[in-house]
């Protein structure tokens, strides 16, 4: 796939999208979320495992940069612009819904996908990644510190942390593909701001 | 952290509380929905938010989190059912995927490679050597002809790694240990043998009383085919009826001693006396 390279929009047909906070969260968690998973292929993969070994390195780096991983969000939460974000991602209006069955019927036409700054599948995306991460952080604190839980549950939190580790590969690869195929968006994650056009377009319900 | 310019600020209040989402013509058909049926939820979150359809509505997002966390509470119940269900599917689909990516999934079946440094030197017939010294009358030295010419013992049983995996019915071929405690010719003091490894930092020990079973190999082939680097080769050993962490890949030393001495993962947690289904909190089936 090649990226479009778009020249951006020229001044005064650009829109606000994102402070610092929400840039800043979004690029820490998703460089701490790339070590997560870079070495948790590393202790997985056998091909991987076979080049890198280190195996105690390797575990200690996936441990730290999983305890990190919500911390980033946390911080964000002294940002009032952070949070005014998130309470966007919380909140489902009934276009929302239309977005959603236009979205399971494959309907891609614009008139069919109302969205405000988030739309439905963002919101879902938002929420669903934030609940995993932390059943992932759950189910790892578990078999780090195999002592602290019953010793029935540590077999039980493998199984939950590997099958859910699959999963949230397969739905991040799908979240930066999307990304990959809309470089407005990108770029409204990189400098903060994006094209009215653009915003009219994918987000017409939202009003900067 | 709040020096968002002023176009990043909220919605303004000039619009009227009500309208909470407002289909424009040519975006949506109007689908009869009254959009006013969360403006009384608050009216204050209901007049900040509203000229835009975001903020409005209901928390949705907030019960799909709580929703993953419940499911995921769930799976930790459910899982050791689960777990045994998958292990008969996947196990039964690994046989024939001629793709091998079944082996990928976890509980897929196969081994994995685990190595506790950053890269293992090869060692083959020419220069490989296992040393037993410590507590015995003859201290020695073996090449791989050497222990090649010793009488041979097959075993076929399922290995079952510590953190889950289980390979089912692996023949694994060598030198029974006990037949070199004896050759070396143990003094009486001794009553453990430690293991070392040529990788460097691998290290692991038995009870005398362990290492004289006789499912305890010096192992020189696996899966019927001499025994690969990946997998601990030249020469590894092999202890049926333990977790497969107390089977040290790429054996090089065998020193008898007088007590026993914690082994790598055994210093980071792991039990000594390592039972398959008995140690480490696991109920795994016995595997010798």
């Amino acid at each position: 796939m090649t990226l479009r390279a778009d020249a951006p929009a020229p001044a005064g047909t650009r829109v606000r999208r994102f402070g610092h906070s929400q840039r800043w969260v979004h690029r820490t968690t998703a460089a701490l979320m790339g070590v997560c998973v870079a070495t948790a292929a590393c202790l997985y993969i056998p091909e991987f495992a076979v080049l890198v070994g280190r195996r105690e390195l390797v575990v200690r780096i996936h441990e730290c940069a999983g305890l990190a991983l919500p911390v980033p969000v946390l911080v964000g939460l002294a940002s009032r612009a952070f949070r005014a974000d998130l309470g966007f991602l919380n909140r489902f209006g009934p276009h929302d819904k239309v977005w959603l069955r236009a979205a399971v019927a494959r309907d891609k036409r614009r008139s069919s996908r109302p969205a405000g700054k988030f739309n439905a599948g963002q919101k879902i995306y938002a929420s669903w990644i934030a609940g995993a991460t932390l059943v992932m952080l759950g189910t790892g604190l578990m078999m780090w510190f195999t002592h602290l839980t019953p010793l029935v549950w540590r077999t039980s939190a493998t199984f939950v942390h590997d099958w859910l580790a699959l999963t949230v590969g397969i739905v991040l690869a799908g979240h930066i593909g999307m990304a990959l195929g809309d470089p407005e968006a990108r770029r409204g994650l990189r400098t903060g701001w994006v094209s009215k056009d653009w915003a009219r377009r994918e987000h017409p319900l939202w009003r900067p | 952290m709040n020096s968002e310019p002023p176009e990043d600020r909220e919605p303004s209040k000039d619009r009227p509380a009500s309208q909470s989402w407002v289909p424009s013509q040519d975006q949506v058909p109007p689908k009869g929905r009254d959009a006013d049926r969360d403006a009384d939820r608050g009216a204050d979150r209901g007049a900040r938010r509203a000229a835009s359809a975001d903020g409005g509505g209901t928390p949705v997002g907030r019960r799909v989190l709580l929703g993953t966390l419940g499911l995921g509470a769930l799976g930790l119940f459910t899982a050791p059912t689960l777990q045994r269900a998958l292990e008969a599917f996947l196990g039964a689909a690994s046989g024939d995927d001629p793709t091998g990516l079944t082996g990928l999934l976890p509980n897929g079946g196969g081994f994995r490679y685990y190595s506790v440094t950053g890269s293992v030197p090869h060692k083959n017939a020419s220069n490989y050597r296992l040393t037993i010294d410590g507590l015995v009358d003859k201290p020695g030295t073996y090449t791989l002809s050497d222990l090649r010419s010793l009488p041979q013992t097959r075993l076929v049983k399922d290995v079952q790694c510590v953190t889950g995996w289980r390979v089912p019915h692996t023949p694994f071929e060598g030198v029974q240990l006990s037949r070199l405690l004896d050759a070396a010719g143990v003094r009486s003091s001794a009553r453990a043998v430690r293991f070392t490894c040529f990788d460097g930092a691998y290290s692991e020990s038995l009870t005398l009383d362990q290492a004289r079973r006789s499912d305890v190999l010096v192992a020189l082939r696996m899966q019927n085919k001499d025994i690969g680097h990946d997998h601990g080769g030249p020469v590894r050993l092999y202890v049926a009826p333990m977790y497969f962490y107390k089977s040290a890949k790429w054996l090089s030393g065998i020193t008898v001693t007088d007590e026993v001495k914690p082994g790598y993962w055994e210093e980071r947690g792991y039990d000594v006396d390592a039972w398959v289904g008995r140690s480490n909190g696991r109920d795994d089936d016995p595997t010798s």
